[in-house]
């Protein structure tokens, strides 16, 4: 095709940056913010003393961004003195993300391009478990080194992980099935109580629960079988809303759900044995950033497998029209109760995820709040997808965090935006969009 | 456990389940015509109450208080319901314009969430700026069964695509609905700050979700149903604790009278297992807009 024929591609930035990008596979990515990190673990500290900010910028820049706003917004609002030399913070923090990631990020990632096809080209003549493997090895490289430098870091990756696997664990029942669950904190409060109930009840001497069980060492080898508990037990919780949908459909089902998260509060609230209102605290702190970086890749892995196998297509069936569903041959029964248990199981894992790393756990935490975050970061991120809760989960959670010096502001910002996405996408940002593991991980072909 | 212990509890059930029953009913009316839920319900109650609050406060200011009161208290009370009722109507008319409006043909879900997050809108913007007895609305289940606009309401539940095609206004039926439910919830607050005189931001939150819980264990979109159920809700929410008192005391047991919450949700959820269509909705046979 000469150049005269040639369609001619016209496009903004956005498309340019698109083409420009296109080539880079995942492993190029991965590569390149490999090395963006260990730069800033190299040249961060010095960098951020040369352009004069108070110190390191722990997210990208974007806390010391607004907390000049904030103070600018005081100043507008309340009239409290503004100390008007932090204005020069905003330049220098974008400078900083510029040098620190983003130069480094698009000029190895595209300078890679060709290792890092062959590389992912190579990779995929071996089973997918091996390709997968490398490049998650990679990323939990890149977000150990990344959250190594500060505590505040490593708590708030921690937090986005666990969201993401509670967003995720609701979007089967919300986005592929098709109810208006609201019991998933329920699920949750149940998973965190029940796996630290194992815990501490066994394995460290407590006022709540007495004293420890067994005292070995290598007592943090069950943590595994104390998230699964918490799963199983949560689970459990989930037939006394999963039995109700045989019959219940809509909205009537959201009540029972909602109705079932008002009782598991009020039931923890009132068990004195479990500490009351008051809750448990001092699990021990097993929940470290492998052990929950691979919970979450499994939970990604299993979800994914089950909403792709035949009876994830049977839950988008029972959604779409149940009588159809039936008269197919569609166990719709029996759908509905893998999916509620299914759900309920990951919650109660995350649940008991969260419990440990905050440390303690009380009814409080469990409320129609919880609600509120969890549905925003499920139809924010996109309905009946699981690159739409990624992306929602962990979207929410930075926003909430990066916005947290305009203090009460906050939340006049980020219920605008959700507004803002549902009435231009009303399915969230990507929606029924197939994460197909074999795409992701493998090379991209460009011709 | 004398005669008057258990009169006061019956008083404060009622008082209790009015609340309920005012903020299900404006839910249930929304609902009845657009087929949705207004999440951002609660938080309206919460702004009728505070508007009540300062209207009653600008009239006591403008008329006088105690010796010097040029108007009679019950006027003035009156004249607080009338104008915060109509104000906070506005509100309502505002968060359909914003919230609403522009999600129609959205899935229905997307409307639940903008709700919800202009519930949150309220409370913050309520702590950004500001850092009873049995209430019967007879009158509205007359509009909405006799007037030729609860016709046209009561038609748009029918069939909201065909219905505007036949001249009926769409976008104002809807407004109105939203008018009229939060002027119910402007009631309910003001009752409900006469009664508990301490109001903060979040009042709304669990009001609200109670409130939704017996709107549909009403029956969805039936008014009588949710003014019921409202009550109900009351009545079992207050009752349990002096049903618990009497209990311990006959089998001299020691339960534990903040059982409250998981006794009337036991209850609802024992209903709609029982009645999966709540107590007075209709099984629907057509398929709901997801």
């Amino acid at each position: 095709m000469d150049e005269a024929t040639a369609p001619k591609k016209i496009g903004g930035l956005f498309y340019r940056l698109d083409q420009f990008f296109k080539p880079v596979p995942l492993l190029g990515y991965l590569l390149g913010v490999l090395v963006c990190v260990l730069w800033e673990q190299m040249a961060g500290e010095q960098l951020s003393a040369f352009l004069g900010l108070p110190k390191m910028p722990v997210l990208f820049g974007l806390l010391t961004i607004f907390k000049v706003v904030a103070g600018v917004i005081n100043l507008l609002i309340k009239g409290d003195a503004f100390n008007w030399a932090t204005l020069v913070h905003v330049p220098t923090a974008l400078v900083y993300l510029t040098v620190i990631y983003l130069i480094p990020i698009s000029l190895v990632a595209r300078a890679s391009v060709k290792p890092a096809n062959a590389l992912a080209r190579y990779l995929q003549g071996f089973p997918l478990i091996i390709t997968a493997l490398v490049q998650l090895g990679l990323m939990y490289a890149v977000l150990h080194i990344w959250a190594d430098m500060s505590d505040y870091r490593l708590i708030t990756l921690k937090l986005t992980l666990i969201a993401v696997l509670f967003t995720l664990s609701l979007n089967i029942i919300n986005g592929y099935m098709g109810e208006f669950s609201c019991s998933h904190p329920g699920f949750m409060a149940i998973g965190a109580y029940m796996s630290s109930l194992f815990t501490v009840g066994l394995f460290t001497s407590d006022k709540v629960l007495g004293d420890a069980v067994f005292t070995f060492s290598a007592a943090y080898l069950s943590f595994p079988l104390a998230l699964i508990f918490g799963g199983m037990m949560a689970a459990l919780g989930a037939l006394i809303v999963a039995i109700p949908s045989f019959k219940t459909r809509g909205d009537y089902l959201a009540i029972i759900s909602l109705a079932f998260l008002f009782i598991v509060k009020s039931f923890f609230e009132n068990m004195q044995v479990l500490g009351g209102s008051r809750g448990i605290a001092g699990q021990p702190d097993w929940a470290t950033l492998p052990v929950i970086f691979i919970t979450m890749a499994f939970g990604i892995w299993t979800i994914n497998n089950f909403v792709t196998s035949t009876m994830g297509k049977a839950l988008n069936a029972v959604r779409d029209d149940e009588t159809a569903a039936e008269a197919m041959t569609v166990n719709t029964r029996k759908t509905k109760m893998v999916a509620f248990l299914f759900g309920a199981f990951w919650a109660g894992v995350a649940g008991g995820m969260l419990a440990h790393v905050l440390r303690y756990v009380n009814p409080a935490m469990f409320s129609v709040q919880k609600l509120a975050e969890v549905l925003a970061m499920v139809y924010f991120g996109g309905l009946n997808s699981v690159y739409g809760s990624i992306v929602g989960a962990v979207s929410i959670s930075l926003l909430g965090e990066a916005l947290r010096p305009l203090e009460i502001l906050k939340w006049i910002v980020i219920p605008l935006l959700l507004i803002l996405v549902m009435i231009y996408r009303p399915t969230g940002l990507i929606a029924f969009k197939e994460f197909d593991v074999r795409q992701v991980f493998g090379p991209k072909e460009v011709d | 456990m004398t005669f008057t212990f258990l009169m006061q509890n019956l008083i404060n059930a009622l008082q209790w389940g009015s609340f309920y029953a005012l903020i299900a009913m404006g839910y249930s009316m929304v609902y009845s015509i657009l087929m949705l839920f207004n999440f951002a319900h609660g938080d309206i109650f919460m702004v009728g109450a505070y508007i009540g609050l300062g209207v009653s406060l600008g009239l006591l200011s403008l008329f006088g208080t105690g010796a010097a009161a040029i108007l009679p208290g019950w006027v003035l009370l009156v004249l607080t319901i009338l104008i915060s009722m109509f104000l906070t109507a506005f509100v309502g008319i505002i968060v359909e314009r914003v919230g609403y409006r522009p999600l129609r043909e959205a899935p229905r879900a997307s409307a639940a969430i903008t709700g919800l997050m202009i519930g949150i809108m309220l409370e913050t913007g309520n702590i950004l700026f500001l850092g009873g007895q049995r209430f019967k609305f007879p009158q509205l289940h007359q509009f909405i069964a006799h007037t030729k606009w609860g016709m046209a309401m009561r038609a748009m539940a029918y069939d909201y695509v065909v219905v505007p095609l036949v001249g009926v206004p769409m976008n104002t039926i809807a407004a109105m609905t939203f008018a009229i439910g939060s002027a119910l919830a402007a009631a309910a607050g003001i009752l409900f700050g006469l009664a508990y005189p301490v109001l903060d931001p979040y009042m709304g939150v669990s009001f609200g979700w109670k409130a939704f819980v017996a709107a549909i264990l009403g029956g969805r979109g039936s008014i009588m149903g949710a003014c019921l159920a409202g009550f109900m809700l009351g009545f079992i929410e207050i009752m349990t604790v002096p049903a618990i008192q009497i209990m311990n005391r006959l089998f001299s047991l020691n339960i534990g009278s903040n059982l409250r919450d998981l006794i009337a949700y036991s209850i609802v959820l024992v209903i709609l297992v029982f009645r999966p269509h709540g107590l007075f909705g209709q099984a629907y046979s057509s398929k709901l807009r997801l």
